[in-house]
């Protein structure tokens, strides 16, 4: 129970399966995710990813094991609390975007959950400044790049003042462009708000800001850890067919050379502030 | 990009523009009405003068709104035509080849293509003056009623603003689809009407597919937003009658007296 008290979302030996005759999609997973806490989920296609987020706002409910969302455990009457507790981003700009305006769309989740219009306006317009869309809200959705609906999508989850942001490979249809406005975007509300993140993605890279990575490989846990305990065992990743960022393979390449580095670099300015570091020792 | 205009909204900060769609819906709801009980040259021109001083209001320049009229003075015209030579009354004025025109059908011809008119013209002025968004959401307002009898009226409201919503998402994909398909040699455009068709048919399968996938993934994303219907919901876009509407109901109460008055 203490487990529980600190803890925002908790997984106990949840199972889940889309249809009896598939394999499970999600198998025992266990796992927490603390107030706060930045927490990457990566993993093969089909690995569970999305699975774990739809459970986590009762999109899905889990034929096995139990969900706590802040001590709620997730049934048909705390589905509600729930979703006003954890927002979701989704993968396609487009297919999310409900409002025919910026502010509209914002206002979507405010009117589903019965905020007061007075409340309502002071809510878009703080939450689109949150994401720095503020200027853009009488805008319609086809005159927005694909990272500025992003932004949007987060305003629109932000506004309902959820705990917990998932971003469900939030920045996978973006250029390099949005990808790193979204990821400025994410770790300044995270700041900003206190909510916790998770992030679901491919791109190991973002994996990088995050304070644990769950990896995941055929709906089980297989690694968990901080980004660099993770790369250490980039062994492991190869064989499920997950490639590490670049500075972390050069790091581990040089380790095995019997190169010394005294910790494992995750940028390219931490790799070079080592080397130079090797460089003046030697 | 420029014709994804929706509808034939023209911006503005007009008289008109700023009127509750309501109260346009209302008062064009009942000019239609009573434009069919128009009977004498006075109640006619009281009528016209009340469409003409609504559309000078609009401050949209005159010609904009004779192009949009466009499509249907042919339709206008078809009708004094055959007004003119279908009805026989009043004296024999002239005669075509063999057929005889009547002071009456001139009358009559001139009555029914100015009543279409001005029919056409009063609700081109709705719509160009108001966001679709706006008459969608004055629809589900004055629907509002109909709720009492399980008339599914939000439902019905959400799905407009939605379709309005996914409209320019979907032209820009047939956009993108019909080049990736031009480009694989699909030719729309010219050859006989038969290959033409059979060249739609790779430019809607596509367009289904992802229309169904977005569809799916919208109702997702609206259900991770906490929406569960109609009920317990609070709105953003909200309609406020100002003096504005007030001004034009009581004027327009004024017109229709005097159009009573003035009928024969
Ligand atoms: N709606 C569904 N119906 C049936 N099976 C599904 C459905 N959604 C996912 N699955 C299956 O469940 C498993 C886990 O899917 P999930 O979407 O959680 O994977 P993922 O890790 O998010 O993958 P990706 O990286 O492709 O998004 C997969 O084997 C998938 O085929
Ligand atoms: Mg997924």
């Amino acid at each position: 129970m203490r487990e529980l008290e600190q803890s925002f979302i908790q997984f106990d030996e949840v199972s889940f399966w889309y249809n009896h005759d598939e394999p499970w999609a999600l198998k025992e997973l266990s796992l927490t995710i603390k107030k706060n806490e930045f927490v990457a989920v990566i993993g093969h296609n089909g690995s569970g990813k999305s699975t774990i987020a739809k459970l986590m706002n009762g999109l899905l409910f889990p034929q096995k094991g139990e969900i706590f969302v802040d001590g709620l455990r997730l049934s048909e009457e705390t589905v509600w609390d729930i979703r006003k507790k954890v927002g979701m981003v989704f993968q396609n700009p487009d297919n999310q975007f409900v409002g025919t305006t910026v502010e509209d769309d914002v206002a979507f989740g405010l009117e589903n959950h019965g905020i007061p219009r007075k409340e309502m306006i002071e809510r878009i317009e703080q939450s689109l400044k949150a994401v720095g869309m503020l200027d853009y809200r009488k805008h319609e959705p086809h005159r927005l790049s694909g990272g500025q609906k992003q932004r949007v999508a987060i305003a629109g989850v932000l506004a309902v003042a959820p705990d917990l942001i998932i971003l469900d490979e939030a920045t996978a249809m973006l250029d390099p462009k949005g990808r790193t406005e979204i990821m400025k975007t994410v770790q300044r509300i995270r700041k900003e708000k206190k909510v916790s993140i998770l992030m679901i993605t491919h791109d190991l890279h973002e994996v990088t800001f995050a304070d644990r990575v769950i990896v995941m490989n055929r709906g089980q846990k297989l690694i968990e850890g901080t980004p660099k305990e993770v790369f250490q065992q980039h062994e492991t990743l190869w064989e499920i067919g997950l490639d590490i960022p670049f500075v972390a393979k050069i790091a581990a390449e040089l380790k095995q050379r019997g190169i010394p580095l005294n910790k494992q670099p995750l940028n390219n300015k931490e790799l070079l502030e080592e080397l130079w570091r090797l460089h003046s020792n030697m | 990009m420029n014709n994804l205009i929706i509808g034939q909204y023209v911006p503005g900060e007009s008289m008109v523009h700023q009127l509750d769609p309501r109260t346009k819906i209302t008062v064009i709801f009942f000019y239609v009405i009573v434009i069919f009980f128009a009977n004498s040259f006075f109640s006619y021109f009281i009528l016209a003068a009340f469409a003409f001083i609504s559309a000078m209001l609009t401050r949209i320049p005159a010609g904009y709104i004779i192009r949009g009229l466009k499509p249907v003075w042919l339709l206008i015209v078809f009708t004094f035509l055959l007004h003119l030579f279908v009805t026989k009354e009043g004296d024999v004025l002239f005669r075509i080849f063999s057929f005889y025109v009547y002071s009456g059908a001139l009358i009559q011809g001139f009555a029914i293509s100015l009543r279409f008119f001005l029919l056409i013209l009063m609700t081109s002025l709705l719509t160009l003056t108001t966001t679709p968004i706006a008459i969608t959401d004055a629809i589900e307002d004055m629907l509002g009623p109909l709720k009492k009898v399980r008339f599914p009226v939000h439902e019905l409201a959400l799905m407009m603003s939605i379709s309005l919503r996914f409209i320019p998402t979907l032209m820009q994909e047939t956009e993108k689809i019909s080049k990736a398909q031009a480009s694989r040699g699909v030719d729309f455009r010219t050859g006989p009407i038969k290959d033409r068709i059979k060249a739609i048919v790779p430019l809607l399968v596509p367009l289904f597919v992802s229309a169904f996938k977005r569809a799916e993934e919208l109702a997702m994303a609206m259900e991770a937003r906490g929406y569960k219907g109609g009920e317990g919901r609070t709105k953003f876009r909200e309609l406020q009658l100002s003096s504005r509407d007030y001004a034009l109901f009581i004027s327009f109460v004024f017109v229709l007296l005097l159009f009573w008055w003035a009928r024969a």
